[in-house]
């Protein structure tokens, strides 16, 4: 059961783990026959619960920032798919894998709910057309454009993979919760690279990684491409740990500069992300 | 090759700064642990020639990616050389970007490690039927989904926030490519029998590097990868 992989997986990762749940380790042997005794579908809670009683009453204040944070751009990404998915521009075709990708954002949200408790933010009001509340955004036309859609679903993904890649540091100590971040983070990555995928087929200049800082934001007003070209600045980096990338071996001379540039996404801070999220905040 | 030399140089704290201080390509690479004897630290591991021990410690965690890297560069490198039949152009597009990519990372590994990193592995493919697009593209979506397991499981293993920052930076690329080569065997991104910790979470798994290894020694030819010590 991955529910027990999963135990086995904190218990490697920190190694104090059946202490923050217990003075006695015989915590997780509970766990683990508990585990094997009730439905499948109630596991997500059973771990929420774990980690909320591991964490929950001791997450530093940073932390808690970090998880908000966090626990921001998932409101955003899942009510951003939880208002469009019903709307008729989405193609019978593509519902279903759109339709999976609001049901992770919405765990992503109930998971971060419940690690953070108490803590937790409530969830903003949004204006998706990036007006800050005016309903008049530079991106308006998500009300009758798929491709709009589709481009507003992309830099929300890419930019929520940013964002977590930029806390990871800010979590480090903190193993269970750097873990389950990071376990976010990728699925965040996937989202990207499918929603890059179908702009593609419907013949944007994008690929499923991000070649440049080239967003693939076309037939929006001037505003709207500067707003969301934030979201991508610095992605044209080619220097890794001190190393440039373009001067290493490939299969033939060195490694291009699109690939160097595709074969490493980039952090952004928070004080970067949250100008961007505050385009699609009602004040 | 080098093999189980570096058990003895890995320290908790070696010298980070110094990771990739890299004089320039073509030159020898400045690697960890070239820096780092002054903190000697025994691993209390036991050499044994009869596996390729990736090491302990951080240095361990890079010599990990190392060796992923280099069975994924190998595998994509040799899906373009002998295309399957009946590949698209677009098809050809995205596996040959894939692959600079996966070169991409396993020079970037190499170059980071010097004169501390793992031999060049030799890899035993003779599972896969290069003809076949389905053999292929299964084989693809393997390797990827185990690449980004195995990343998430290292993340928290790290102690030095560079390398930790530089794997963020590798692993949404491979969840990216998981995603596309799902995308062309018509399966969903995130696929909750296979990708996600379990039904309800939306979290992807992490796997610990022996898991990982267990199932990437399949495609090692001669000495399988020991990580025992990764991390450690």
């Amino acid at each position: 059961m991955d529910f027990l992989n999963l135990l086995n997986d904190i218990q490697t990762a920190d190694p104090e783990f059946a202490d923050r749940i217990s003075p006695r380790r015989s915590a997780i042997k509970n766990i683990t026959s508990f585990g094997s005794k009730v439905a499948v579908a109630s596991l997500p809670f059973a771990i929420s619960a774990l980690f909320k009683k591991a964490y929950g009453q001791s997450l530093s204040s940073s932390v808690v920032s970090v998880l908000n944070f966090a626990l921001t751009a998932e409101y955003l990404e899942s009510s951003f798919y939880n208002k469009y998915l019903s709307y008729s521009y989405i193609p019978s075709a593509n519902a279903a894998g759109l339709a999976l990708l609001k049901t992770d954002e919405t765990n992503h949200v109930n998971f971060l709910k419940s690690v953070l408790g108490s803590s937790a933010i409530a969830a903003p009001s949004w204006d998706f057309s990036g007006g800050s509340g005016s309903g008049n955004g530079p991106f308006a036309s998500v009300e009758t454009s798929y491709d709009t859609f589709l481009a507003l679903a992309q830099t929300f993904e890419d930019n929520g993979v940013r964002a977590y890649k930029g806390q990871a540091t800010a979590l480090m100590g903190t193993n269970t919760v750097l873990t389950a971040a990071l376990n976010i983070h990728s699925v965040e990555a996937r989202h990207a690279s499918y929603l890059r995928r179908l702009r593609q087929l419907r013949g944007v200049s994008v690929k499923p990684w991000i070649t440049g800082v080239t967003s693939g934001i076309t037939g929006l007003n001037a505003a709207g491409t500067a707003a969301v070209a934030s979201i991508y600045s610095g992605e044209d980096n080619v220097s890794q740990g001190g190393a440039d990338i373009t001067k290493l071996p490939a299969i033939s001379g060195t490694v291009a500069v699109n690939a160097a540039t595709e074969a490493f996404d980039e952090p952004l801070t928070m004080a970067q992300v949250l100008p961007v999220i505050a385009l699609f905040k009602k004040p | 090759m080098k093999t189980t030399t570096q058990d003895n140089i890995v320290g908790g704290s070696m010298a980070r700064r110094s990771f990739l201080k890299f004089a320039g390509a073509g030159a020898a690479a400045v690697g960890v642990v070239a820096t780092a004897a002054s903190c000697n630290k025994h691993g209390g591991v036991v050499s044994d020639p009869q596996v390729i021990d990736l090491g302990s410690g951080d240095l361990g965690i890079l010599n990990y990616a190392y060796a992923l890297e280099q069975l994924e560069a190998a595998f994509y490198t040799q899906v373009i050389a002998s295309p399957f039949s009946g590949i698209t152009a677009m098809e050809t597009s995205y596996l040959t970007d894939i692959r600079d990519h996966e070169v991409a990372h396993r020079e970037f590994f190499k170059a980071a490690l010097g004169s501390n990193a793992i031999g060049s592995l030799t890899p035993n493919f003779s599972k896969i039927n290069f003809a076949d697009r389905t053999s292929v593209l299964a084989a693809a979506k393997g390797f990827e989904d185990l690449g980004v397991s195995a990343y998430n499981g290292a993340g928290a293993m790290i102690k030095t926030a560079d390398y930790l920052v530089l794997a963020g930076k590798i692993v949404s690329v491979e969840a990216r490519h998981a995603a596309l080569i799902r995308a062309l065997l018509g399966v969903y991104p995130v696929d909750d029998s296979i990708v996600t910790l379990s039904a309800g979470t939306s979290l992807e798994i992490s796997q610990d590097p022996l898991t990982v290894l267990n199932v990437a020694n399949a495609f090692v030819s001669g000495k399988p990868l020991y990580g025992g010590n990764v991390g450690k």
